[in-house]
């Protein structure tokens, strides 16, 4: 069933987790070819949506201690990446989580059993591409 | 005569230090392996050329001093150079290493260096010299 936009407007004001699944169902992919290649080396380059800005610039304040690696780029890449991915941000979130995998609505939405995480295709939460074949395209919808 | 001639110039080409590398003839990533070697002959006066021997020990570890979870080249890039790598940490695949198979590697300096700088120190807790650096080009030139 097609719900009208009034309606998943109120809809999403009444519970943020429907809120986060339908802002997160289609997510824009990356259009910034710094981002794209800086911050897809190690992982998947993350949307700017999947995080609100907040998060961002936490992350983009410490690269050289990013989650145990050391991701420093020059500075003049820190500016660029950082400007596309606070003004692409996602709207929602909390901001002082650096971790997409961390959110409310991502652990809501991926409340699965420890053995799945473990799985050696798997191996990390933040692996999207392992279980969403076209996470880098955005698409999270369908598995 | 032939032969010999042959037998020559490869003499030569190993002096250089990029014997190997010829075999997949590339500007760029001559141009890199002549770079370190400069690199090497100053950090240590009796450099006597890159070896694909020690570049493949520094790539199949294992090694101490780094991460234990990534004591080898091999924990992302696999011990075997000619198949797709996986990151150790966060499940993301990497394409090959061996040139043979991607041909595309060790041709853009900046990368290369950026890669080296960043990977060093997780496996062996320390920058990795110019030689090393050149032996595993030379390593992976030859696969
Ligand atoms: C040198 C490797 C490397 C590079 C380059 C890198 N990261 Fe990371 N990143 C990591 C690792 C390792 C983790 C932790 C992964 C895990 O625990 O599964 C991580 C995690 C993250 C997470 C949290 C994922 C989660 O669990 O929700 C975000 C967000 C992130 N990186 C953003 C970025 C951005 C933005 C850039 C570019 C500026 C970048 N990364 C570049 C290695 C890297
Ligand atoms: C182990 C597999 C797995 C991994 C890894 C994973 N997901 Fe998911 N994800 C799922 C499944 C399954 C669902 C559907 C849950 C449901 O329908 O109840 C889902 C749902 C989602 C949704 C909601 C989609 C919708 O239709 O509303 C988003 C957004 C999402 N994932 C993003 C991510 C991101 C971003 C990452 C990486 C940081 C990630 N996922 C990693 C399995 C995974
Ligand atoms: C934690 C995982 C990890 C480990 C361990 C690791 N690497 Fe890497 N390496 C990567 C990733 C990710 C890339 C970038 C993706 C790519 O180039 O396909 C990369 C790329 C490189 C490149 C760039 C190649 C090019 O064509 O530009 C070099 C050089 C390199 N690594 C050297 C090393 C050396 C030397 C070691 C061991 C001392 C090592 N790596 C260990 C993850 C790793």
């Amino acid at each position: 069933m097609r719900l009208p936009a009034v309606t998943l407007a109120i809809l999403a004001a009444i519970t943020t987790t429907a809120a986060f699944a339908n802002e997160m169902e289609r997510v824009t992919p990356i259009a910034h070819a710094a981002t794209q290649k800086e911050c897809g080396e190690c992982h998947m380059a993350f949307q700017p949506q999947l995080l609100p800005a907040a998060s961002w610039g936490r992350i983009m304040d410490d690269l050289a201690t990013h989650f145990g690696d050391n991701a420093s780029l020059d500075p003049q890449a820190v500016v660029d990446i950082r400007a596309y991915l606070t003004s692409n941000a996602g709207r929602l979130g909390d901001g002082r989580l650096t971790r997409i995998t961390e959110q409310r609505w991502w652990t809501r939405e991926h409340d699965f059993r420890a053995h799945i995480w473990s799985r050696p295709d798997v191996r990390s939460k933040s692996n999207c591409t392992a279980c969403h074949r076209d996470a880098d395209k955005g698409l999270y919808e369908d598995n | 005569m032939i032969p010999m001639i042959r037998s020559v110039a490869l003499g030569l080409v190993a002096g250089l230090g990029i014997g190997t590398a010829l075999a997949a003839s590339n500007a760029s990533r001559d141009g890199i392996l002549t770079g370190y070697a400069a690199q090497a002959r100053a950090e240590n006066p009796s450099f006597a050329g890159f070896s694909a021997d020690r570049g493949r020990a520094l790539y199949l570890g294992p090694h101490t001093g780094g991460k234990p979870e990534t004591n080898a080249c091999a924990a992302c890039h696999t011990a075997d150079p000619k198949r797709e790598g996986r990151h150790a940490i966060t499940g993301r695949a990497i394409k090959p290493m061996a040139v043979s198979v991607n041909p595309a590697r060790f041709t853009d300096d900046a990368d290369v260096e950026k890669r080296f700088s960043r990977d060093c120190p997780n496996v062996l807790g320390r920058a990795c010299t110019a030689q090393e650096k050149g032996d595993f080009i030379t390593f992976l030139a030859g696969q």
